[in-house]
């Protein structure tokens, strides 16, 4: 396990900018999640590490060495890919055996039937190992090659949106496994992800990317508490967070601010602005309430059992709010 | 009743589409079985008006194929009584068997020719197929029409010049210059048909064995060609066959060692009359080696003909 470092990493595909001067470093031991949209530069990045795609300018460092000039077998990093991950032509054994077999861990066969048996075990495909990987549904597929990186013990794992074809329930009790994985082995990760649960619940530190700059980086909370534009906050946080016009609720505000935010759970109630009730969704745990303040859609949560009904009225108040300007850097 | 599926077709369409194949296939198969029999008829029954359907079968054809007779005086066929049963058929014509023919030896250069040709030009093809589907190449879209213009035109047309230059280069009638010359000719179809191939292979693939601690090139033997056996084995027959049959080129670069067999089939005709019957056994010998490697890979090829018809 090592630290990987990118210093001023850019790199272009003919006219689009996948990834733009970037600067990050995945600390020794720490699972990093990259979150942003699609295209915003997530597998162009692990592509880099991996030593796929040669960056135009900029450096990687993997234990503290540059590699720029290593091939990727040299980097010693394992990856699961977003997809067509499996070999078709071996069997599920086979597949996860494959990494062992190189002529560079020319693992022992005792010891690979071993390890293969011990990570099918985790991912809960011991009676799948014989079948031919094409004989898989696309969730056994993924995890196979999750598996396939799991059998090793590489500098950094990447994985690009591992869990996106799993079922709910597969899905948690995966996440519970590469976070055991992680604090065990002390593994040290780089994790694309879109879920939001995955990110909060799983990673040391969030990147956030937007069209190939990684705009912040920091801990879970200090993303979802503090995040440096609107377009950071908008990444986490479900439902999103509300964004109107500064000034909405007569609040105090910094003089430059154009918007404010507010999460959902940042909404007082009983006090304030008038607002509709369009809609209530009881969630179980908890209530949604979609309103209409104004021409402004806003959404808040509430407790389980309100007796609010579609048409009422109620008062809200903005606790804890974020201002942003009119470039949507936050400034307060 | 069974469940309903719309790709899967009703019974009735799959029994006439059975009638048409096996109509087909009989068809198609007339001509062949036709030689195959001749193989086994007396000269006579052969030529015969009407055809003859029945007859009775004899080797006679395949011993006049292997072997060169001589006609003797009443004597001497006294003197000699027939050493075994091959020297016994011939014996009806006043002949005696006095050596094998050099059929053995034309087919065995066909042999070596054809199957050396199609693996130079399989090894040759995937190995650049393989480099333009995946490098960067200065002018691949240009290299890869100039290696597609070498087809163009009939390869007989280029007949003289390579004639002359095979000669200063001392290639004429050798193996080496056969299986050179058939490569040149089959390697841009096994080159476009290969890329075909290796193309529809996504790069994840070799990326992943890349990461997995292997080199490129055993990214490309363990992961590459096994995906790519069924084009591998496609382009390969296609290239046999072509080198295997190819007939004007043999006539003029070949004569006494590198001969193959289909220059040498036509000449039997001239050797005591018209001795259909083993031309057809020679014929039907020369069949067998495409015929046996065409259905051991037949697997394959069905499955290479459809390749890259429908996107997965
Ligand atoms: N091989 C390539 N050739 C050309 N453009 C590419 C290539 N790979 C990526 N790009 C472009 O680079 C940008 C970033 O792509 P990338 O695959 O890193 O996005 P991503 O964040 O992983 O998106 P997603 O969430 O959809 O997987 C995109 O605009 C994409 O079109
Ligand atoms: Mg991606």
């Amino acid at each position: 396990m090592a630290e990987v470092q990118l210093h001023n990493v850019s790199k272009s595909f003919k006219s689009t900018r996948a990834v733009i001067d970037m600067n990050l470093t995945v600390p020794d031991g720490a699972f990093v999640v990259l979150l942003g949209p699609t295209g915003a530069g997530k597998t162009t990045t692990l592509r880099l590490i991996a030593g796929l795609e040669k960056p135009d300018s900029g450096s990687v460092q993997i234990a503290g060495r540059d590699v720029a000039g290593e091939t990727p077998a040299q980097r010693d990093v394992a990856m699961v890919f977003q997809q067509y991950s499996l070999y078709p032509h071996l069997t599920v054994r086979d597949n996860l055996a494959f990494p062992l077999r190189s002529p560079i861990l020319k693992t022992p066969e005792d010891e690979i039937t071993r390890k293969v048996n011990e990570v099918a075990e985790v991912l809960h495909i011991p009676h799948k190992l014989d079948n031919k990987a094409t004989a898989l549904s696309g969730g056994e597929m993924q995890r196979v090659s999750i598996g396939r990186a799991l059998v090793r013990d590489p500098a950094i794992y990447l994985m690009d949106e591992p869990l996106s074809s799993l079922d709910a329930k597969l899905r948690a009790d995966l996440r519970v496994e590469l976070k055991r994985i992680h604090a065990e082995l002390a593994a040290t990760l780089l994790y694309v992800t879109h879920d939001q649960i995955e990110a909060m619940t799983m990673a040391t530190h969030v990147g956030v990317l937007d069209e190939g700059n990684l705009v912040q980086f920091g801990t879970p909370r200090e993303i979802y508490e503090n995040p440096a534009s609107t377009y950071v906050a908008a990444r986490l946080g479900q439902p999103r967070i509300n964004l109107l016009p500064a000034g909405t609720f007569d609040e105090d505000m910094p003089p430059n601010a154009h918007q404010i935010g507010l999460r959902p759970e940042h909404i007082a109630h009983g006090t304030g602005k008038a607002a509709h009730v369009v809609r209530v969704e009881h969630l179980g745990d908890q209530t949604r309430l979609h309103l209409k303040l104004g021409e402004h859609d806003v959404i808040t949560l509430t407790e389980a059992h309100t007796a609010l009904q579609p048409g009422e009225t109620i008062q809200i108040a903005p606790r804890n709010p974020l201002f942003f300007d009119a470039a949507g850097v936050r400034i307060a | 009743m069974s469940a309903y599926s719309i790709t899967e077709p009703s019974g009735r369409s799959k029994w006439f589409a059975g009638t048409l194949v096996i109509l087909y296939a009989l068809i198609t198969m007339i001509p062949l079985a036709w030689i195959m029999l001749t193989g086994f008829k007396s000269p006579a029954d052969a030529i015969s008006y009407p055809p003859k359907v029945l007859f009775e079968p004899t080797l006679e054809g395949y011993v006049n194929l292997f072997t060169t007779r001589t006609r003797q005086t009443q004597e001497f066929l006294e003197a000699n009584p027939p050493q075994n049963w091959a020297d016994e058929i011939v014996r009806d014509y006043d002949m005696v068997i006095v050596g094998p023919s050099k059929f053995g030896e034309r087919f065995l250069n066909s042999v070596i020719i054809g199957f050396g040709s199609t693996f130079l030009s399989i090894f040759l093809g995937t190995l650049a197929a393989y480099a333009f589907s995946r490098f960067k190449i200065p002018l691949a879209d240009d290299l890869l029409f100039f290696i597609l213009s070498t087809r163009m035109m009939p390869p007989i047309a280029v007949a003289i010049p390579i004639f002359l230059m095979y000669r200063n280069l001392g290639l004429s009638d050798t193996h080496l210059g056969m299986i050179l010359l058939y490569t040149a000719v089959n390697i841009s179809l096994a080159v476009w048909l290969l890329k075909g191939f290796i193309d529809e292979i996504p790069r994840e693939y070799e990326e992943a064995a890349l990461i997995d601690g292997y080199t490129r090139f055993q990214a490309f033997y363990k992961v590459v060609l096994p995906q790519a056996a069924t084009g591998i084995a496609s382009t390969a027959i296609f290239c046999l066959i072509f080198a295997w049959n190819e007939y004007a080129f043999a006539v003029l670069l070949t004569s006494a060692t590198a001969q193959t067999a289909p220059p040498f089939i036509p000449t039997i005709i001239g050797v005591g009359g018209l001795d259909w019957p083993a031309v057809a056994a020679g014929a039907t010998i020369f069949l067998l080696p495409v015929m046996i490697f065409t259905i051991l890979l037949r697997k394959h090829l069905l499955r290479g003909i459809t390749f890259g018809a429908v996107r997965k």
